[in-house]
């Protein structure tokens, strides 16, 4: 392997179509209109010597190395700062240039160290000796040498000794990463590079670095280079954190990762880098990593490590007799959104094929699956719309329950580059997010909504844009459904939708609404970002589709700076999504209903697939807890942590008999399993992640294997050893299987990707090279659907007994259940989950910045220290789920989403207390009755109440059963439940599947 | 009765309130006019009274002097041992040409009627009657050139921000007058700050500007203060604001106060300090004018380019530029300064001879020792020597005479200077003021001090000589501005035209 080496041509390429002609040395060059000279020249291959541009920042002028004279002007003219222009003859090269060059690195040797830590890494000396100098003539000077290094941040030092001013640095803070932490200090030949003041720890830095990937000195450098040595071989891959799949070069010394560096060719990063992709990493080769297979006859026994054949042999023969016992839907597998898409594929594979069920879920399920659900009704597919780069062509950025500087943090500075040059900016949120109000961003509006009222907030600004003239009829007249359209018309310009009519439920003032709506509607290119306070509600799919709705309405889908774009959560949820996942869709998007879908498999497979949908995660649940569903193979996925209702998920785990698990890790739920396989982490895998952008990555092995084989290999082994014989030679023959049987895929290959670096799907013969923008001139669907919203609110309310609604969400240095990043340096940033109050909750309890306090709901219980801030509003308390210990999910509730079962995670109604004790053992409920039913009864209830009164409902409401649930669910709602529990049209809707049946 | 005691900061530096307070202590039925400085600085505090035969002067007048004027009956005129007859008559302001100080010391700066009386307002008014394009034609044709030290012709430049489309242009008045030697901006904003204000307005309406803004240093608390009670009369007057005169165009005015940074006079520091940023040198392209405060259209023009427009409009290109010689056209506003015995404002046409302005007007050295050497230009100018004193003052003989005219400051140093010493202080000058951005300027300078004290105490005096030449070619070709680029200019002036200043042994 060797070195992949990314040139820079010194200054951003130029966008203009006009293209201009100069000579450059007597060579002819021909480049866009805005094009630097020094980048004319680099790209033609004309080196110019150059230290304080790269082609990731705006040309700054100030190290004087590039200069080049231009026949007919004065001066010797920096080549970075110089536009090309008709006809213009450059010389790069002459006694005068050569002598000033010399000279000025004469001046930068003067004050800077003959050895530099970094050795060839420094550009310094590399500029030096190629324009053919080495030492200075200045000599008993003054210099910065003695300045003592800033050690304090745990990936990277900042040593003043070797920095030579020439701010790429403070620019990339500023220009790429747009948090504006460094500066210069102080002028002439004091001015420094300084974080603001203070130490770098302790600066407004947020440890993207950007800064060090600047830099062309030792000044800022990895620790690791330092320790490890200069790398000796790299390869491209892709993080394994958020949903924003950032490329990388793995830089290796041998065997040891010495550093990521972010790929400048990454179509969704483009050079860019958060603290979790570039920095914590190490969580892979963490000592706590199991490489064993493991198994117990029970939870309460120690684990015992034997041969992968022996603990194969265990599981499969577990899972059989269960299934001769309790029939073959009694088991079913969880598929991993940390895994490739070829993992997944074949986990999906091996449930369908092996277990012979559609008992296939994915941790989608709770974040979102109802993103699939209302796009796919609206505009017939579930995935964002856009490209990333897209929201740089925004003119407003509608921003809904995400907080992307924490969680999607490339994007964001994205997001803030747009901003900073001129979009708008709406925020939908409970909170006071950083994007209210950072650094060269300010917020049009902030809509500080209730948890919980999504959709009163989404249907004001609709009706605001439908009443007050403001709908892009045309638009809507080419490309929507014409009856859906007038229905949606009629229903969101009702009075009760009106911005005052929902002001009392959802807090947010009128006025308010209304100016936001008309900044959206009368923007050229307006575009929605949202995240999982959008998804994680009961009305989470009501939400997306009135999301969908505004989208359409105000002609905003099929172009550059516009769409529908969720922001995704890992990885690869948007890969495990596509793969065929969710119990009642194969890959694709096909519903398993459809017979033509079922045959490709069948006849690819040689298997006849099950008709019907599958359990959901929670079906899951609900069935273990009543003994019907009893064997469960999950993979990378934390579920007795990450899953709301703790109690409930340790009920219904406790119940089953022969749980899987594979993880990187011992984790909250292989304390329920019985079998461990231990798995790979992303520097180990070969494969592709699919990204929020639809963007297929490759995922490419940095290392060897720790578990002695690929992932894919244990589920076609277990596969196998359950009587469905299954293997691959490779992860490109499953990618190969999935094109062959997937239309949005059929274009994509492992060469493909390789020569393409990424695709965006659907690839396939109309679209060879991807899609980065969907529903350019039609939907997926054929014509827009527009869906009726009614606003209903969520049985989870504030009560006198639980006055407080707690919102959940993530911090920028640690990721969701806190598996990988615990195991890293990023803990120095956030240790413990806190618990966010405002002051005028906290006075009326009497609960002081940071005490201990003990938070519950109904379901539950913990113990965690309260932060007093005004990024809350009153009556609204929020926390972050990333420490077992704290628990957060002992506290909310097993309430979801109507259509998904997303879980309500976003609302639940709580009190806190103050504590005199730390958090010590997490208060669980005990479950009792018939979970199962309750759930049934519940659900029901809730799409009765979401499915609009008008349109005859019962037949949605049978349809929408009958495709989402598994037959025994339909089974007992017409047989189990009390019938006077229902809501009068579920039971209209019953009457419809009995004579259906 | 009307006495004038001036209100410039030069005036009160040497006691001018306090004249002003002994005045109206004695007879408080006196109206004192606090005038501006009529720039004869030797003289301050110049008290005037103004009498039928016209306004007649006294000074320099310490608060000592004051009740033995009144025992002399100066409000009538009277003579006495300070008594400098007819303030016009007064021959260092009578051979003066004034064009852009027409006002200053004559008039009350924040009378508005005074002003028009003087022929305030004529050049606006004219502006409004004009097309933009026959505007900026009259101001091409005058000859007008950017006084800050660039020498830009101003049409040329307002011409390139007219033809800008933007939603939003800009006025920038640089009056971030830092260098040393020079006062003619202070002077003015505190003598006549309507003419800046006309001048701007004028600028505005040529280019199609609606915010003006004023970069002053904080230095000028007089300045400052005058200037903010000036834009407040206009703008309640109805000159500045959404109707200019009554026309169509919208303008306004606001003042920033520098914080002292000496680079911040360049103009594109300037639009970053303005901006809010820190004062760090912008690269161009892009030009201030086509892209420049916030990224919009902006024109930058000195105090004195500015307030010189009102009489090009007033009175037509014509009669500005039958003044001066050659490219530069119309008149100087010089300042003299240093160990000189008459300082002040001495405003000619271009082309008066150095030795003219020196001797005739300046009076040779204050000290009264022979004169060895003048820098012109500021900081960054040249020194000459006597040799050259038949150099005409203009901007292409100073250039081609290895200077530069710049600011117009001239600053006089008799015998007792060392050359050498004054080369290295133009490094440790630039190394203190440097903003820190291009590498020959923020290292060179300190190197370049450095190498000069190597030469003052002869250490391999040839050597560093050579390398100190070697510098000023790095940093004179290699920097951003003209803050590094200009630099060694009066260290190469310094080691040419006075070179035995430079053989390291003690002098």
């Amino acid at each position: 392997m060797t070195m992949i080496f990314e040139p820079d041509f010194g200054t951003p390429a130029s966008h203009k179509l006009d293209q201009v002609n100069l000579e450059i040395d007597g060579r002819t060059i021909t480049v866009p209109a805005d094009t630097s000279i020094m980048r004319a020249a680099l790209v033609a291959g004309i080196d110019i010597p150059k230290l304080c541009s790269t082609d990731s920042l705006k040309a700054f002028g100030s190290c004087r190395l590039c200069i080049i004279q231009i026949d007919g002007r004065n001066g010797t003219p920096s080549s970075c700062t110089t536009p090309v222009a008709e006809g213009m003859k450059v010389s790069t090269q002459s006694e005068k240039l050569d002598r000033i060059r010399k000279g000025v690195m004469e001046l930068y040797l003067s004050d800077h160290p003959a050895d530099c830590a970094t050795g060839d890494e420094c550009e310094v000396h590399g500029v030096a000796k190629k324009i053919g100098i080495t030492t200075s003539r200045y000599t008993n000077t003054e210099t910065h040498l003695d300045l003592v290094k800033d050690e304090s941040n745990p990936y990277f030092t900042f040593d003043s000794t070797e920095c030579i001013v020439c701010n790429r640095c403070v620019r990339a803070c500023d220009e790429v990463q747009g948090t504006f932490a460094l500066t210069i200090e102080n002028r002439g030949f004091e001015a420094r590079v300084s974080s603001s003041g203070t130490s770098f720890i302790e600066s407004e830095c947020v440890s993207c670095g950007a800064c060090v990937q600047a830099c062309p000195t030792g000044a800022l450098t990895e620790k690791t280079l330092l320790t490890i040595g200069t790398p000796t071989s790299s390869v491209i891959t892709t993080c394994a954190y958020c949903g924003v799949g950032c490329s990388f070069k793995a830089e290796m010394r041998g065997e040891e990762l010495v550093r990521m560096v972010p790929l400048k060719t990454g179509g969704a990063n483009e050079g860019h880098s958060c603290v979790k992709g570039r920095f914590a990493y190490g969580y892979a080769t963490h000592t706590d990593r199991i490489t064993k297979p493991m198994i117990r006859a029970a939870i309460t026994d120690p684990w015992k490590e034997v041969s992968w054949a022996e603990a194969i042999a265990y599981a499969a023969d577990g899972l059989k007799k269960i299934q001769s016992e309790s029939g073959i839907n009694a088991i079913g597998g969880i598929t991993s959104s940390r895994c490739t898409n070829e993992e997944v594929f074949v986990v999906q594979k091996m449930v369908r094929a092996a277990f012979g069920n559609n008992n296939v879920d994915t941790c989608a399920r709770v974040c979102h699956s109802p993103t699939g659900y209302g796009l796919g009704q609206t505009f017939g597919t579930s995935a964002g719309t856009q490209d990333f780069e897209s929201v740089e062509h925004s003119d407003v950025i509608m921003l809904i329950g995400a907080n992307p500087t924490s969680a999607h943090p490339v994007f964001a500075s994205r997001m803030k580059k747009a901003i900073r040059k001129g979009a708008k900016l709406i925020i939908i949120d409970p909170r006071v997010i950083a994007l209210v109000r950072t650094p060269g961003v300010v917020a049009a509006h902030h809509l500080q909504l209730m948890p919980g009222t999504n959709v009163a907030v989404i249907n004001a600004l609709a009706h605001v844009i439908a009443t007050d003239g403001l709908i892009k009829r045309e638009f809507v007249e080419e490309r929507c459904d014409a009856q859906s359209f007038s229905d949606w018309e009629k229903f969101i310009s009702l009075p009760e939708n009106s911005p005052e009519a929902l002001e009392a439920s959802s807090r947010v003032p009128a006025g308010q609404i209304r100016a936001a709506a008309h900044l959206f509607a009368n923007a050229k290119n307006g575009s929605i970002y949202y995240g999982l306070g959008v998804t994680e509600h009961s009305q989470g799919s009501t939400m997306v589709m009135g999301i969908a709705n505004l989208a359409m309405a105000t002609g905003n889908i099929g172009r550059k700076g516009v769409g529908v774009n969720p922001l995704r959560g890992q990885n690869n949820v948007q890969g495990s999504c596509d793969m065929g996942s969710f119990p009642h869709e194969l890959s694709g998007y096909r519903h398993i209903s459809n017979p033509d879908t079922r045959k490709i498999f069948n006849d690819a497979w040689g298997i006849e697939l099950q008709a019907e949908p599958g359990m959901r995660i929670p079906n899951m649940f609900d069935s273990a807890i009543v003994g019907e569903y009893r064997g469960l193979f999950v993979q990378g996925e934390d579920i007795a942590q990450s899953d709301p209702n703790t109690s409930h998920v340790h009920a219904a785990l406790r119940a089953m008999d022969m749980v899987i698990v594979q993880d990187l890790f011992l984790n909250e739920t292989s304390k329920f399993a019985h079998v461990f396989f231990p798995g790979t982490s992303f520097l180990e895998k070969d494969g592709t992640f699919t990204n929020a952008e639809r963007r297929i990555n490759r995922v490419r092995p940095v290392m060897k294997s720790k578990i002695g084989k690929s992932e894919f290999d244990v589920a076609c082994e277990l596969s196998t050893a359950m009587g469905y014989p299954m293997s691959y030679e490779n992860s490109a023959a499953i990618m190969d299987e999935i094109a062959a049987t997937t239309p949005t895929f059929s274009g994509v290959s492992f060469k493909t990707l390789d020569e393409l670096g990424s695709i965006q799907w659907p690839c396939n013969e109309a679209n060879p090279a991807g899609t980065p923008t969907m529903h350019i001139d039609h939907f997926v669907r054929g014509e827009g659907q527009f869906m009726k919203t009614p606003y209903v609110p969520t049985d989870e309310k504030a009560s006198r007994k639980f006055p407080l609604l707690l919102t959940t969400g993530r911090v920028l240095s640690q990721y969701n259940v806190g598996a990988q990043t615990r195991r890293t340096a990023n803990n120095i940033w956030h240790t413990e989950d806190i618990l966010d109050l405002h002051e005028s909750d906290a006075q009326l309890r009497g609960i002081e910045d940071g005490s201990w306090v003990k938070l519950s709901s109904r379901v539950g219980e913990t113990i965690m220290k309260a932060r007093i801030t005004d990024e809350v509003p009153a009556g609204v308390v929020y926390t972050t789920f990333h420490f077992p210990e704290s628990g957060a999910n002992v506290i909310t509730t097993d309430y979801s989403d109507w259509a998904t079962n997303c879980p309500e995670y976003k609302v639940t109604a709580v009190e806190i207390s103050p504590s005199i004790k730390g958090p010590g053992e997490m208060i669980e409920t005990h479950i009792s009755g018939d979970p199962q039913l309750d759930s049934i009864i519940r659900m029901a209830n809730q799409i009765a109440a979401n499915v609009p009164e008008s349109g005859a409902p019962e037949i949605q409401i049978a349809h929408h059963l009958v495709q989402f649930w598994t037959p025994s669910m339909i089974e007992r709602l017409q047989n189990d439940v009390n019938k006077a529990e229902l809501s009068p049209i579920v039971l209209k809707a019953i009457e419809i599947l009995l004579v259906r049946n | 009765m009307k006495v004038f005691v001036p209100g410039d900061s030069a005036a009160i530096s040497v006691g001018a309130d306090d004249v002003a307070a002994a005045i109206t202590k004695i007879d408080s039925s006196i109206e004192i006019i606090r005038n501006g400085s009529r720039g004869a600085l030797w003289l301050e505090t110049l008290v005037e009274v103004e009498t039928p035969s016209g306004r007649i002067a006294y000074g320099p007048v310490t608060v000592q002097d004051v009740s033995s004027l009144f025992e002399a009956d100066f409000l009538h005129g009277g003579s006495h041992a300070l008594s400098l007859g007819k303030t016009d008559e007064i021959s260092w302001l009578a051979n003066q040409d004034r064009v852009t100080f027409a006002r200053v010391g004559i008039i009350d700066p924040l009378s508005l009627d005074a002003y028009c009386a003087h022929g305030g307002l004529l050049g606006l008014r004219k502006a409004l009657e004009l097309s933009s394009q026959a505007l900026i034609d009259e101001v091409t044709d005058s000859g007008l050139r950017g006084r800050g030290g660039a020498a830009f012709p101003a049409g040329i430049k307002w011409r390139t921000a007219a033809q800008a489309t933007s939603d939003q242009k800009y006025i920038c008045c640089n009056a971030d007058e830092g260098d040393s030697g020079t006062f003619a901006d202070r002077m003015l904003i505190e003598g006549d700050p309507f003419t800046l204000i006309e001048g701007m307005t004028i600028a505005a309406i040529a280019v199609g500007a609606t915010e003006g803004i004023v970069y002053l240093r904080s230095e000028y608390p007089y300045a400052i203060a005058i200037l903010q009670k000036a834009i407040d009369i206009a703008r309640a007057d109805s000159w500045l604001g959404k109707s200019v005169l009554g026309s169509a165009h919208s303008f306004d005015i606001q003042i920033r106060v520098g914080a002292g940074s000496y680079v911040c006079g360049e103009e594109t520091a300037m639009l970053e300090s303005i901006e809010g940023k820190r004062g760090v040198v912008r690269a161009k392209p892009p030009l201030p004018a086509i892209e420049g405060l916030f990224g919009k259209p902006t024109i930058i023009n000195n105090v004195l380019t500015l307030a010189t427009v009102p009489m090009i409009l007033a009175e037509g290109a014509a009669v500005y530029k039958a003044r001066g010689v050659g490219r530069s056209l119309g008149t100087q506003v010089f300042q003299l300064a240093g160990n000189i015995a008459r300082g002040g404002i001495v405003e000619t046409a271009f082309g008066i001879t150095l030795k003219e302005l020196i001797n005739t007007y300046g009076g040779g050295t204050l000290t009264g020792r022979p004169l060895r050497a003048v820098q012109i230009g500021g900081p960054l100018g040249a020194y000459f020597s006597t040799a050259q004193f038949e150099t005409s003052m203009d901007y292409e003989s100073l250039i081609a005479a290895g200077g530069m005219l710049g600011h117009g400051g001239i600053v006089v140093f008799d015998d007792t200077v060392d050359l050498a010493v004054q080369a290295k202080f133009a490094m440790e000058f630039c190394a203190i003021e440097s903003c820190g951005k291009c590498t020959p300027c923020r290292i060179g300078s300190t190197r370049g001090a450095e190498t000069i004290d190597l030469i003052i105490q002869g250490v391999r005096v040839y050597e560093n000589k050579r390398l100190l030449l070697d510098l000023c070619e790095v940093m004179t070709d290699g920097s951003l501005c003209a803050m590094g680029g200009l630099t060694p200019m009066p260290v190469k002036s310094a080691m040419i035209n006075f070179s035995s200043d430079f053989t390291g042994a003690a002098r």
